[in-house]
């Protein structure tokens, strides 16, 4: 059974359409990602489904049950907000037990519970604590603390770590992840962090501009994305995006004579596009030197280098393949020597197809 | 080294200043105490006595002797009690248009400009009004009277206050279980508690100081102590001993207010500066 049921669900603010209809159903226990850019309605969706904001067409269920009329207080949900949302007048202890107290729970549980999460979160040296005296990884711990301190039916978190230093949100990227597995509860993960959601999530919702664009496993959405824009939204550095013209048995990239063979087993697929433009997706990774990859899979270029951006133990390095500029992701020891020009093979069975005109992949 | 000692003496300057804008202000306040001490000699004096041979206590001895002295009690109870019912409505309305946007984005600018209208405009009217009713000279009449007329100005400071409250910590109270009365008392009390003094004080010395309201809708009763001062002014001659003890018995309540709620009111005057 679906723990939440979302259907065609519309939401205005004023004029502005911000949620345009959006379908979802996510089973009990599982880690969603909702991600997205900045203003595609990721956190008014996610206030939908907490209550906070009153929705203006279609329903939300959980368990079974519509709660498009009940209130927050009565939906049984958790959130933790973007900005930690803790009360300065509070104690550590005081904002993690505010929850328990709204449900008139026993004072002995509240301390029992509030020991529990806190030590989850290794913030029990804390509880005496005011929220002023924390650094911002401590009050995030705070904040998901006084989540995860009641029993919740789900769990929202709105862009939880967005105000974290990388470092610390490495850290606490795993640390939720540790929590879903422990709790074993139904948690909505709102990001515009691709690679937060790539590495959190069972199952990615990407939205865009409103709508659902796709949404499935990480390695579902990275290798069969169903759109330009998924290909291109998830990945960094991002997918290459080539323009070319199918003929025959190959990709021909305009504007060059460079050319990339169609392997067998793809040839059908873009009869249909024979003699049409078309644009390839080559993700940075799918590059690499000429010698090491010879295979029939394999299809050979020889481009300028303009640009090689070493991280340590990947290089990444820019060139031009008709118009469009292009990154590949090779080794370190792939660039010995100072050549400008340099023999690269494409993996072909990697390569993704994309129908310039309604930039859906093929 | 040398601009250290520049530093120095403008900070003495600074000082200096400091302490003669200080007796500036001062000085009349401590005329004031003077007087209500002195001896009818020593008020007419000249020069002028600038301490009395003795702090003698007759001029309050007959405030309270001929129960004048109960309009200071007066004041407190129509400055008090108004001040309650203005600040609980007030804010519960400046919640209201906070955070559900009631009556539109105008009506908050509509409600303040109601602060605008000077009390001699309204105070015969409502003095005819009152008549019918039978509330002139009451506790209830001046306390309805000062109520709506400071209900503007709270509504207003409270509102920006409120709107300064970051929203997703009622959010996060709503979701945590709680109910909109909840919130408010639980969140928004505690989050604009330096507003909500500072508000109040404004609110209660502008009833305190209110003179036109109480000389027209009160007669013996319930009169203020600003009231009752001026019947020490008379035509042949004013007892400046009864008017000064009586107008300490009316400074000391804001003194002991301000002093004790200096924290809170600097803070909350702060606050709105920044909002604007
Ligand atoms: N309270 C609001 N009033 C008006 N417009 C809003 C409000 N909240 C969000 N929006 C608009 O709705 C769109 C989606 O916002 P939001 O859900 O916050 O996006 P995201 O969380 O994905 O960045 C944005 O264009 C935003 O400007
Ligand atoms: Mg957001």
């Amino acid at each position: 059974m679906a723990d939440l049921k979302i259907n065609s669900l519309h939401k205005y603010y004023g004029s502005m359409h911000a949620v345009k209809g959006v379908d979802l159903e996510i089973p009990k226990g599982e880690f969603t990602v909702l991600v997205g850019q900045s203003g595609c309605g990721k956190s008014t969706l996610l206030r939908t489904i907490a209550g906070l904001e009153e929705i203006d067409e279609g329903s939300i269920e959980i368990d079974g049950e519509v709660v498009n009329d009940v209130a927050p207080k009565d939906r049984d949900i958790a959130m933790v907000f973007q900005n930690y949302a803790l009360y300065p007048y509070m104690t550590v202890f005081d904002n993690i037990a505010f929850g328990l107290r709204a449900r008139k729970t026993p004072k002995v549980e509240i301390e029992e519970k509030v020991a529990e999460a806190s030590r989850m979160l290794s913030i029990d040296h804390l509880l005496e604590r005011y929220p002023r005296q924390l650094s911002g990884g401590q009050l995030q711990r705070v904040a998901i603390g006084r989540a995860i301190v009641r029993q919740a039916r789900i769990y929202l978190f709105d862009e939880p770590l967005s105000n974290l230093d990388a470092q610390l949100r490495d850290e606490m990227r795993g640390e939720i992840k540790r929590l879903h597995r422990e709790l074993g509860k139904t948690m909505i993960y709102v990001t515009h962090d691709q690679i937060e959601a790539m590495t959190m999530a069972d199952r990615i919702v990407l939205l865009r501009d409103g709508k659902i664009e796709q949404q499935g496993s990480p390695l579902d959405l990275y290798e069969r994305p169903a759109t330009k824009y998924v290909a291109g939204f998830l990945g960094s550095p991002s997918m290459n995006f080539i323009d070319g013209m199918v003929t025959e048995n190959k990709v021909t990239i305009n504007n060059s004579n460079h050319s990339l063979d169609i392997p067998e087993q793809i040839k059908n697929k873009l009869t249909s596009h024979a003699n049409k433009a078309i644009i390839v997706g080559i993700r940075p990774e799918h590059f690499s030197r000429a010698d090491i990859a010879n295979h029939q899979q394999y299809s050979k270029l020889s481009v300028n280098i303009e640009l090689v951006q070493p991280t340590g133990s990947r290089s990444y390095v820019t060139f031009r393949l008709g118009q469009n500029p292009a990154v590949a992701e090779l080794r370190p020891q792939d660039l010995l020597g100072h050549n400008t020009t340099i023999e690269l093979s494409v993996d072909m069975s990697r390569v993704i197809y994309i129908d310039p005109i309604t930039e859906m992949t093929i | 080294m040398k601009t250290s000692h520049r530093k120095k003496i403008k900070l003495a300057l600074r000082y200096i200043a400091v302490v003669a804008l200080t007796i500036l202000f001062l000085f009349p306040i401590y005329w004031l105490f003077m007087i209500s001490f002195k001896t009818a000699n020593e008020i007419y004096a000249y020069p002028p006595v600038w301490w009395p041979e003795t702090l003698q206590l007759s001029n309050y001895r007959v405030l309270f002797e001929d129960g004048d002295a109960a309009t200071v009690g007066n004041s407190l109870i129509v400055a008090g009690v108004s001040t309650i019912f203005a600040m609980i409505l007030g804010t519960i309305c400046a919640y209201s248009l906070a955070r559900f946007k009631t009556g539109g984005e105008h009506l908050a600018n509509w409600i303040i400009s109601q602060r605008m209208i000077p009390p001699i405009a309204i105070v015969f009217p409502v003095f005819l009004l009152y008549v019918w009713f039978g509330m002139v000279d009451t506790y209830f009449g001046l306390i309805l009277l000062y109520t709506a007329f400071n209900l503007p100005y709270v509504i207003w400071m409270m509102r920006g206050y409120i709107m300064d409250i970051p929203i997703s910590l009622e959010q996060a109270a709503l979701v945590d279980g709680y109910t909109r009365w909840q919130v408010v008392w639980k969140v928004v009390f505690p989050m604009c508690r330096a507003g909500l003094f500072a508000t109040a004080i404004f609110t209660f010395v502008f009833a305190w100081n209110d003179f036109i309201f109480a000389l027209v809708l009160t007669r013996t009763d319930v009169a203020t102590y600003t009231v009752q001062v001026t019947h020490y002014f008379g035509g042949q001659s004013n007892f400046w001993g009864k008017i000064s003890a009586m107008s300490v018995l009316g400074t000391l309540p804001i003194f002991f207010i301000v002093a004790f709620m200096q924290k809170y009111l600097v803070r909350g005057i702060s606050l709105g500066a920044v909002k604007g």
